[in-house]
């Protein structure tokens, strides 16, 4: 049935076709996060660089990557993750968990946060992670304001569910109020968070007061349209994860043509449900648009830790002389692939392949997917990272900068 | 040869103060609960007892002892006998966090003491537990310190005690667990050789062996320049890799827990291929070859002629006469010869 439908092609979806590419960044010319010749391996990349805590600042101009960055003055081109919020509400917790893989309950010996600590994600695309500690008054004309909210891509602001929040709210309407004057295209994303410790009834009672007390704030000061989403979240499960990512979708500005790449390859190969994730943080920079639920995020987002734990294990650089002959690397695939086939079911149900050094492919088939497909959905996908080389050229560039030895 | 597929039953003992983790552990090791659900979890009255059939003629029958004061002193006194006799192993469980260490060991003394009367070759494992919640920099020494502290404390089993330092948070439970079930397994030398042979044929650099349900190794094979692997915790490793898949497709599928098994699970890149699939009823076999397409179609194959010779050393639990005639067949043309054949035959097709 699929071969009624032509198989994926670049051209036609892809009306991105040149664009510029990104600034060179010297201090990242030499430090491949991939060990040589493990592009296919998925290594866990490091994260915390030593220069990450001076920002770099080149006067490039952003280009590539400036989603929704208006008040971009000069600066390195990163967007900016801000995170705020009240002391203790799980600012340093989240960066923790997302970006450095720190097991939940570790967080528990986390110390209180005195100085801004920043943080480089080297990624699909580059982006700063700013923690800032809670008893800070982010508006203290002490503080250079402009160099703390020029560049931004978000503003995340992170209450404590389980704690009170009246003065929390208060905090973070200031912060809006303020942002609207100067900067109104911020994003401003409200984590209602800790939602772990809660009953359902409660958990939904405090996100909708949460809501209500922000928008109420909001319009009496004639701001109802600004751009404040809220999310519920918890560092105990993947709601933290789904969170960021369409925090930092919408920091993406190919993030339609990704999508509709992403629906054609779905039709095409009869799969249920595709997600491009962001290897290292597990955040999934787009999906198809047929609905999500946490649901399959959850089983794709397990499946790449299974992956990437397996290559970790098994992909560990062996001697020259371990006797594969020219035979075998003339085999061995490039890029990452892995397949689970379901007993009770009889059929494909996960697929996952490396699409570059930092996106991969991972899609939940449908129950029409027999296992002869494979080639079908082998030969699309291709398609599919082809036509990705053209949306994303900087994980290409990374690539010929360290050439697989 | 039906002779030698009885069942061995050995009888475990899990004992250890009320709330030090037992029942944690036995539901995540046996029942597919993930480490956050074991919170449900109340008090145990009086003895637990569950039959866990395992690979190789192994019946664990484990006795999952609560151990509120009360119950304890039963075991000790009205229940001595029946609790402490024909047993195979004791697994005894501190709670590192428990502010009555000393207490706790000479409870642990009295227990020893009626082990050492009624089953005196029974073997001790102790595990210190719950070592999540020590900062890891101090993990080490606390444990040492503790062993030490218990060893002096074992009687008769202080020469051969061995220690564990265990979390439900990560793959250290899956480590004792381990060699506890290992030390278990009657026929694991058998085991062991047959898949030597299926290594050499396959040309894997490793072949592990699971349980299925439970998702531990029930023994492994490294080849060539598979032994310098930086990664000697991988057998674990992979159990839990293996265990938290198994509950993530449970929970998006909707089938239990217990039934939720991938056919197949495959790995390919530039460095390696990596598949996991049913070997016999109750064991998956994970295997690490060289990057080929031609050695994993190989491997697959071959595994699956394998299958009859390990289901003879896995317990079945309904009769499979196809299985026995493959077995009776194979007997006198040599296994290996006729695998080597099978192999080389995968190589040209
Ligand atoms: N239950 C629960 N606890 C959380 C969660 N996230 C963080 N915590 C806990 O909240 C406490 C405070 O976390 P931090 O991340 O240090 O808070 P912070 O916002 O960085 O605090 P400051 O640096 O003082 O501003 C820690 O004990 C965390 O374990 C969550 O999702 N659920
Ligand atoms: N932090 C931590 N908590 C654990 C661990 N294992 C178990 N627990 C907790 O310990 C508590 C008691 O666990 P149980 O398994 O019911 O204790 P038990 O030993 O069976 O107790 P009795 O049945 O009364 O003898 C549970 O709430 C678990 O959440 C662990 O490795 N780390
Ligand atoms: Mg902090
Ligand atoms: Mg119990």
């Amino acid at each position: 049935m699929e071969s009624t439908q032509p198989p994926l092609s670049a051209s036609q979806h892809s009306p991105v076709t040149e664009l510029p590419s990104v600034h060179e960044d010297p201090s990242q010319a030499d430090h491949s996060r991939l060990k040589p010749g493990a592009q296919l391996t998925l290594m866990r990349y490091l994260q915390d660089l030593p220069d990450a805590e001076v920002p770099h600042t080149d006067p490039v101009p952003p280009r590539f990557h400036t989603g929704r960055l208006p008040n971009s003055k000069a600066g390195d081109g990163k967007p900016r993750l801000l995170l705020m919020g009240q002391r203790r509400s799980g600012k340093s917790s989240i960066s923790s968990v997302v970006f450095h893989k720190l097991p939940p309950s570790e967080t528990l010996y986390l110390e209180t946060t005195t100085r801004i600590k920043k943080e480089s994600m080297h990624s699909f695309m580059d982006f700063q992670v700013w923690d800032f500690p809670g008893h800070l008054d982010y508006f203290d004309p002490a503080f250079d304001v402009d160099n703390i909210f020029e560049e931004i891509g978000a503003l995340i602001w992170v209450i404590d569910a389980q704690d009170e929040y009246l003065e929390a709210i208060m905090r973070l309407n200031t912060t809006i109020l303020n942002l609207q004057h100067s900067y109104p295209n911020i994003n401003v994303e409200v984590f209602v968070h800790k939602v772990d410790g809660l009953s359902e009834d409660y958990k939904g009672d405090t996100f909708r007061d949460i809501i209500q007390r922000v928008q109420d704030e909001l319009s009496d000061h004639g701001y109802e349209n600004a751009p404040v989403s809220f999310y519920q979240t918890s560092i105990y499960d993947h709601s933290i994860f789904e969170a960021f990512s369409k925090v930092i979708q919408k920091l993406i500005p190919q993030l339609p043509t990704l999508e509709a790449l992403l629906n054609s390859l779905c039709s095409t190969c009869h799969i249920e449900k595709a997600y491009l994730f962001d290897i290292m943080s597990k955040i999934y920079i787009a999906t198809d648009t047929s609905p999500t639920d946490i649901g399959s995020y959850e089983i794709c987002s397990d499946y790449i830790d299974v992956v990437i734990d397996v290559s970790e294990i098994y992909g560990w650089p062996r001697g020259e002389q371990n006797g594969d002959d020219e035979s075998l690397t003339e085999t061995g695939n490039n890029d990452a692939e892995s397949l689970i086939t379901m007993e009770r079911k009889g059929n494909n149900y996960l697929y996952l392949r490396e699409i570059n050094k930092y996106l991969a492919l991972i899609c939940l088939m449908g129950d029409d997917s027999p296992a002869e497909k494979k080639a079908v959905i082998d030969y699309n996908v291709g398609v599919f990272q082809a036509a990705l080389k053209q949306v994303f050229p900087r994980a290409e560039r990374d690539a010929v900068e360290a050439p697989a030895a | 040869m039906n002779t030698t597929k009885r069942q061995k039953q050995r009888k475990v003992l899990l004992m250890g103060k009320s709330g030090a983790g037992k029942s944690s552990m036995r539901s995540i090791v046996f029942s597919n609960y993930v480490a956050k659900d074991v919170r449900r979890l109340g008090a145990t009255i009086d003895v637990e007892h569950s039959n866990i059939k395992f690979m190789g003629n192994l019946m664990l029958n484990l006795w999952d002892c609560g151990g509120q004061d009360g119950f304890v002193e039963n075991y000790l006194t009205h229940q001595r006998a029946h609790v402490f006799s024909s047993v195979a192993v004791l697994i005894f469980v501190f709670d590192i966090e428990s502010r009555e260490f000393a207490a706790d060991v000479i409870s642990y003394s009295s227990i020893i003491r009626a082990l050492g009367e009624h089953s005196p070759s029974a073997a001790v494992f102790v595990l210190i537990h719950k070592m999540d919640l020590v900062q890891t920099r101090l993990r080490q020494q606390l444990f040492e310190e503790r062993a030490e502290y218990i060893r002096q404390a074992s009687e008769s089993f202080a020469p051969t005690v061995e220690f564990f330092a265990t979390s439900i948070w990560d793959q250290s439970l899956y480590k004792a667990w381990t060699q506890i079930i290992y030390f278990l397994i009657p026929n694991a030398r058998s085991i062991e050789g047959l898949l030597r042979e299926l290594a050499e044929v396959v040309e894997a650099r490793e072949l592990i062996l699971y349980e299925r349900t439970t998702c531990l190794m029930v023994t492994h094979v490294t080849r060539d320049v598979e032994a310098d692997n930086p990664f000697s915790d991988r057998f674990e490793r992979i159990s839990s890799i293996l265990k938290t898949h198994k509950q993530s497709m449970a929970k998006h599928t909707g089938i239990p827990a217990g039934s939720a098994n991938f056919a197949e699970m495959q790995i390919k890149t530039g460095r390696f291929m990596f598949f996991i699939t049913r070997l016999t009823e109750n064991t998956n076999l994970a295997a690490a070859i060289p990057p080929s397409e031609q050695i994993f179609n190989a491997a697959r194959i071959n595994i699956t002629l394998a299958r009859p010779r390990f289901a003879e050393l896995d317990i079945a639990s309904k009769p499979r006469p196809a299985v026995q005639q493959a077995f009776a067949h194979s007997a006198d043309s040599g296994w290996e010869a006729r695998e080597r054949e099978n192999a080389a035959a995968g190589f040209v097709g």
